[in-house]
């Protein structure tokens, strides 16, 4: 099924008799099994004004395409929209339904904000098949409720996007990184928080254990040699500080973890928490993002990676393994998030 | 303005709830006194007042969740009070309500420079939450201009902006978890001192709620480092068109300003009678403030002036000191004392894309001169959020209804000019019956079916946000 328009998507939805898989580019998030409903036919810009860090485009539309588009003005999508592919051993190009669906955001999402935060609007067409719009193309909006936010993230359960208006930022001119190695995991998320509390804007802040750990700065040239020795020596009290090439793609698309076997997790968490909790999982092989708030975990096949983490400040998902699926919740949080979705989606079309 | 007929059966009930409150809160956590009530009868939208059948003003989540767990039993309406700031009339009482003020709850409850956040009671105001991290070098980054008096809960509230939001972004950019006290009494945690959502993002359908979702007694909320200073530069045009195209052709050469601010004449008229900051007489004026060290500002300020001199200004200061910024602001700063001084007025905030100002001031100005009221305008520019200020006089029979009319005028222009109808104040009562002019009925039914599932009866702020006709149901059912 590949609907071309909203109407059509609807009339899709309202006669669906059996759970519909919702498909981009099948690039990203847990695999389900279902009648597959392709958005390619709902792609296209249908605006795009530099000036005002506006663009509009249809759900279907690859990324590639637009961020292709962006660059020609000197602009990008600043939440830098990771590649997962090589990790989750995927084919298909990446679309924009896809990447809000997922909230999809790299490693400069510790500085700018999430997909989420970029996200002025959306048009989607719910599980009862009703075309719904919410929020606009302004970035100031406070309009009744935010279902834009409620959207994104919603990994395809609530509604199918059909169209979304994004905030752009410009590209900088320049950037830079500062290495530190050897450093053990609990100094290396210190040392990044030194960074991200100096007032230098980092906007990159990740640690590959054995590697290094790695500070970036963008901006004007000027501008990122003065913040590169300032910050040099706020990180000075750490170690040798080198200036390097940055992992940023690497970091982004979890490259080091790619083309491994074992179970995949991923840690959402509070940064000065990371380490300890690493240290109990015991997993095969650790990346630490968004300045230890966000860890990849490698970890040996049916290893139930919460029961050894304990408590913590934050949540665990296993993306391919035994405990494959959505993370618990506590049980208030669940009973809302039930009740959302048996009102956007009361037949089961995207169970 | 129209307000649900205060319910007879409840004002009937009102010793036994009121006792019943009492029995789970302080002393002087229950105001019923007549006298007393007639504080919380409004907010910042004076015009519109009804002193509450009763408020409670209490001191923790407990004591929250108690007493809406009263209220809910006893079927009575509860209208969540921050500050009593809001612009919209979000704090409005009905008669046979009960306000539920969270001022008294003020607390800092944890705060991590390592993580970079901070966990205070919503009853904080906002410029006491920078307040408190202050000397370690942190800021809260939305500040709204009633920042020194205004509640978190309120901000959370109407997911409330400030003059930093193009850099910063607003409060759902800037929040990080909640508790919150659904009508029923249970208690929420959502969110916590993580990045993101373990599943649906409840936090950001949370915020801009207007307090119809549930009462958020704490907040995790974002802070960050202090940038190293900031200073602005100010620039005078002809025609707003030219300021417009200099603010684009800005953006466009890869600046991000922390602030854009824009007036038009009648603005810098009235703000340099009142103010006397030495603005230049002309048609529309630009202060734009970077941040940074002193050579990265004075960098971004030589990229910024270079894009101006090509626009031909009649006008053109770059602060070079703190207290040149300071004489730059001024007058911008004192703009709705300045208004204050002349009028009576009311202050809009449409929100539209910035590209269409120049049409939109265009015909705001046609729409002034057919209800004859003069509309003086400041416009974040690099947001889009327009604050038109209508000027009347409220002492003639009539006039503040053909102020209301034309504001609705002003707002669905901005919604035809691809904007909404408030990016920062919120709806409240102020702007319910314009909501379908922004939104249809599929849309406005996904918003209540929101609703539903948090609310399921409908108590809480429920003559907010949405027509009454089309909640009525809802409400009454």
């Amino acid at each position: 099924m590949r609907p071309e328009s909203e109407a059509e998507l609807s009339g899709i939805i309202r006669g669906a008799e059996a759970p519909l898989v919702v498909q981009g580019g099948g690039t990203r998030g847990v695999a389900r099994a279902g009648a597959v409903l392709e958005t390619g036919g709902l792609a296209g810009v249908r605006l795009y004004e530099p000036g005002a860090l506006t663009l509009v485009a249809g759900a279907g539309t690859p990324v590639a395409g637009i961020e292709a588009l962006l660059a020609a003005e000197g602009q990008r999508l600043a939440f830098e929209v990771p590649d997962l592919r090589g990790l989750l051993g995927r084919e298909g190009a990446s679309t924009l339904g896809g990447v809000v669906a997922e909230n999809a955001s790299g490693p400069r999402r510790v500085a700018v904000g999430a997909c989420r935060d970029f996200c002025l609007g959306v048009r989607f067409v719910d599980g009862r098949g009703e075309i719904i719009r919410n929020g606009g193309r302004v970035m100031k909006n406070v309009t009744g409720y935010d279902l834009v936010k409620l959207l994104a993230g919603s990994r395809g359960r609530l509604g199918v996007l059909t169209e979304v208006a994004l905030k752009v930022l410009p590209q900088p001119e320049t950037e830079a990184t500062l290495v530190l190695r050897g450093l053990g995991d609990a100094q290396a998320v210190a040392a990044m928080s030194a960074a991200l509390g100096s007032p230098y804007e980092v906007t990159g802040a990740a640690h590959l254990p054995g590697e290094g750990t790695f500070l970036r700065i963008e901006g004007f040239e000027g501008s990122v040699r003065y913040r590169a020795g300032q910050l040099a020596g706020v990180l000075a009290g750490f170690g040798v500080v080198e200036q390097g090439v940055g992992p940023w793609q690497a970091v982004r698309d979890v490259a080091m973890l790619a083309g491994r076997a074992g179970d995949l997790w991923r840690l959402s968490l509070r940064p000065s928490q990371a380490a300890d909790v690493v240290a109990r999982i015991g997993a095969e092989a650790v990346v630490y993002d968004w300045g230890g708030g966000l860890v990849w975990a490698l970890m040996a096949p049916g290893v139930d990676l919460r029961a050894r983490a304990g408590a913590f400040a934050g949540h665990a998902t296993c993306l391919r393994g035994a405990f494959a699926g959505a993370a618990p919740e506590p049980a208030e949080v669940a009973a809302l998030a039930q009740g959302l979705q048996q009102q956007f989606d009361p037949r089961g079309v995207f169970a | 303005m129209d307000m649900p007929v205060p319910d007879a059966g409840i004002l009937l009930r009102k010793a036994r709830i009121v006792a019943r409150l009492a029995a789970v809160l302080p002393a002087d956590a229950v105001v019923s006194d007549a006298h007393e009530l007639r504080a919380y009868e409004c907010d910042a939208l004076s015009a519109y007042r009804c002193p509450p059948m009763v408020v409670v003003l209490p001191r923790d989540t407990a004591e929250v969740s108690a007493v809406l767990r009263i209220c809910h039993d006893e079927g009575v309406p509860v209208v969540p009070r921050g500050a009593g700031t809001s612009l919209a009339g979000g704090a409005l009482p009905t008669a046979d309500c009960v306000v539920l003020g969270v001022a008294r709850m003020t607390a800092v409850l944890e705060v991590s420079y390592a993580d970079r956040f901070i966990r205070v009671q919503a009853g904080r105001t906002n410029l006491a939450v920078s307040g408190a991290v202050e000397e370690a070098g942190f800021f809260y980054a939305p500040d709204p201009s009633s920042q020194l008096a205004c509640a978190i809960a309120g901000n959370v509230a109407m997911n409330s902006g400030g003059a930093h939001c193009l850099k910063y972004g607003v409060t759902t950019n800037n929040l990080l978890g909640v508790t919150l006290v659904l009508m029923d009494g249970s208690v929420v945690e959502i969110g916590g001192p993580w990045m993101d959502a373990a599943g649906l993002d409840l936090l950001g359908l949370v915020c801009g709620s207007e307090g119809q979702l549930g009462v958020v007694t704490e907040a995790v909320l974002r802070i960050l480092p202090k940038p190293e200073g900031a200073l602005p530069v100010l620039i005078g045009f002809n025609s707003s068109e030219v300021a417009g195209a200099c603010v684009s052709d800005i953006i466009k050469a890869g600046l991000l300003p922390v602030a854009i601010e824009f007036m038009d004449g009648p603005c810098i008229a009235a703000c340099e009678a009142f103010a006397r900051a030495g603005y230049p007489d002309c048609e529309a004026l630009l202060i734009v403030e970077v941040e940074g060290s002193g050579d990265e500002i004075r960098h971004q300020l030589g990229l910024i002036t270079d894009i101006a001199r090509r626009h031909d200004p009649v006008a053109l200061r770059e602060a070079a000191d703190a207290d040149q910024a300071k004489r730059i602001w001024l007058g911008r700063k004192s703009a709705f004392g300045a208004m204050g001084q002349i009028n009576d007025y009311m202050c809009l905030d449409g929100t539209i894309p910035v590209t269409a100002l120049p049409m939109v001031l265009r015909r705001i100005g046609e729409l002034s001169r057919d209800y004859g009221l003069d509309v003086a305008n400041v416009f974040h520019a690099g947001d889009g959020n327009m604050h038109p200020l209508i000027l009347y006089n409220a002492n003639i029979p009539g006039e503040q209804e053909k102020c209301e009319a034309l504001g609705a005028d002003i707002l669905r222009l901005c919604v035809e000019a691809g904007g909404c109808l408030t990016g920062e104040h919120g709806v409240g009562i102020e702007k319910r019956d314009l909501m379908t002019v922004q939104y249809g009925p599929a849309d406005l039914e996904a918003q209540l079916r929101v609703k539903d599932v948090f609310d399921p009866r409908w108590l809480l702020n429920p003559a907010k946000v949405f027509p009454l006709q089309v909640t009525a149901g809802r409400r009454l059912g």
